[in-house]
């Protein structure tokens, strides 16, 4: 077990040292890493690494990507653990096929999606900045498709006014879930505008390929104008209904995270400031910007509401 | 045969009393060991790929802060289970250690965390409790560090022993600080201030000792 792990996490430290995304032409750079798969295969089985074809959208960014490194390197997944690092060592040992998304609720036709029918919907790539409640942010290339594309094949009834996620729980896979720092499994949810928005996307991919496992694979939520903890990783079942679901953090700290949770530099946590935030990689702190940046798009969600009370 | 007179002392009494050259020796090895986590830290922090070396860094040296403040209040105790005489003699290198730890803590939060926005700074501190316990630690630990010297020692004779009784307060207050940053998992703070408790507590029953066992005739 141990040698295994350590044989592991040199691989991989070797493996993404050399990638260097941003500076290597993909084509090569991919070939590379399938070449370091392949003999990496005769250690130890590795997930396969696809490659995946995605259109640009206008949705995304210009800023620049944080580095693969970083992206997979620094990661909020407490089910292996709460650490920045432990879901890079630990969350390889979730198994992520096969996989299937139960959708269900208030809907016509309920359904559980596969996790590759999931993959052949068509694929954008979305680069969004990610903005953590704890202050520091990313701008991340993900790959995915529009979460309206997902619920229109199931056709919400008129009484969908909120959709719930759950992240599967796998005690056995998961070291993290032994410790009730959470109550599992991790539950998020959006009201059905939101979750209907064109910048709400299903991530299956990240910098072209499939998702790495501590980032939440093989699907997960991205919602970049709320924090972070909103996009939930790993989902296994999406729940339309009529009343607010319960979500974690909310349920662990309701005075400090709201259901909503948008970025909002004006309101800060109880606990620290939310004025500004460090972009990981840069020595300077930057100005949070309302709704992360995405108002133009998204503030008329919230017009007439009271952003301080339902933070 | 009067060599054999004149052999070197044995190890359990060099171990017991060292000479001024050994003593001397051990407290410049300590010295060094000391700055063995600084060092760590600045190397992961500059050179160790650290995704958000600022972060580390900061709350590297917070830890190390309050490692040595448990490690200072580690010395009495150690004493009275039959640790040699001259630990003693070393515990104000490590309570300033202590104070350095916490110097450069409170540096990367003036300097990399607020970039010496004075009024942020000041807002931070009355807003923010964790902050405003971590600050009142730092004011408690420097008229400490400041009668460390031998000079003070001898002016402030019985009130220096009071004064320094203040480290029971910071220590729990920076426990207190780590405990209130902390988002959800408490396990790290709380066997920090398990170990702080039975220190404290120890300390508690040698005081109450005497009164008690005189109640009890």
């Amino acid at each position: 077990m141990f040698p295994r792990e350590i044989t592991a996490m040199l691989i991989k430290t070797l493996t993404d040292r050399l990638s260097a995304a941003d500076i290597t032409p993909q084509e090569v750079y991919l070939n590379r890493r399938q070449f370091m798969a392949g003999s990496a295969g005769l250690l130890l089985p590795v997930s396969a690494i696809a490659a995946l074809p995605a259109a640009k959208s206008p949705l995304s960014t210009s800023e620049k990507p944080n580095s693969r490194d970083d992206i997979t390197g620094y990661n909020n997944y407490y089910e292996f653990g709460t650490g920045k690092d432990e879901p890079a060592l630990y969350a390889q040992r979730l198994k992520t096929r096969p996989w299937t998304v139960t959708v269900d609720g208030e809907v016509t036709r309920a359904r559980t999606f596969d996790i590759d029918s999931l993959l052949k919907m068509k694929l954008q790539e979305r680069i969004y900045r990610l903005r953590c409640v704890e202050g520091w942010s990313m701008v991340i290339p993900w790959i995915g498709f529009p979460l309206a594309d997902l619920l229109k094949q199931v056709q919400p009834t008129s009484r969908a006014r909120y959709v719930a996620f759950e992240t599967a729980l796998r005690p056995g896979e998961m070291p993290g879930v032994a410790r009730r720092v959470l109550d599992w499994p991790y539950r998020e949810g959006l009201r059905i505008d939101e979750a209907m928005h064109p910048l709400t996307i299903l991530a299956v991919g990240l910098y072209g390929e499939v998702l790495p496992k501590q980032n939440g694979a093989p699907v997960r939520l991205v919602v970049p104008w709320k924090y972070g903890f909103k996009s939930i990783k790993s989902i296994s079942r999406i729940h339309l209904l009529e009343k607010q679901p319960p979500t974690s953090w909310n349920m662990a700290a309701p005075n400090e995270y709201g259901f909503y949770s948008n970025v909002n530099p004006a309101v800060d946590h109880p606990r620290w400031s939310q004025a500004t935030e460090r972009r990981i990689g840069e020595f300077f702190k930057r100005k949070t910007l309302p709704f992360n940046g995405y108002g133009e798009q998204v503030a008329g969600l919230y017009r007439g509401m009271d952003l301080r009370r339902n933070f | 045969m009067a060599s054999t007179v004149t052999l070197a002392k044995p190890l359990a009494l060099h171990w017991q009393q060292p000479g001024p050259r050994l003593f001397a020796t051990i407290k410049g090895l300590l010295f060094l060991l000391c700055l063995l986590p600084l060092a760590q830290l600045l190397w992961h922090a500059l050179l160790g790929h650290a995704v958000n070396p600022i972060e580390d860094l900061t709350r590297g040296l917070g830890t190390w802060t309050l490692r040595f403040l448990l490690i200072t209040l580690c010395v009495s105790p150690l004493r009275a289970l039959g640790a040699p005489g001259w630990l003693l003699r070393l515990r104000r290198m490590l309570g300033l250690y202590a104070f350095f730890y916490a110097c450069l803590h409170l540096l990367t939060y003036l300097w990399l965390d607020q970039f010496f926005d004075w009024g942020a700074i000041v807002r931070d501190i009355v807003k923010r409790p964790f902050i405003t316990v971590g600050m009142l630690a730092f004011l408690l630990l420097l008229p400490l560090a400041i009668t460390s010297t031998d000079g003070w020692i001898r002016r402030l004779k019985r009130n220096w022993g009071k004064l320094h009784r203040l480290v029971y307060v910071i220590a729990p207050l920076g426990v207190l600080h780590y405990l209130w940053l902390v988002k959800r998992d408490l396990q790290s703070p709380l066997i920090y201030a398990a170990i702080l408790a039975v220190l404290l507590l120890w300390r508690l029953w040698r005081y109450l000792r005497p009164t008690l066992a005189a109640r009890v005739k």
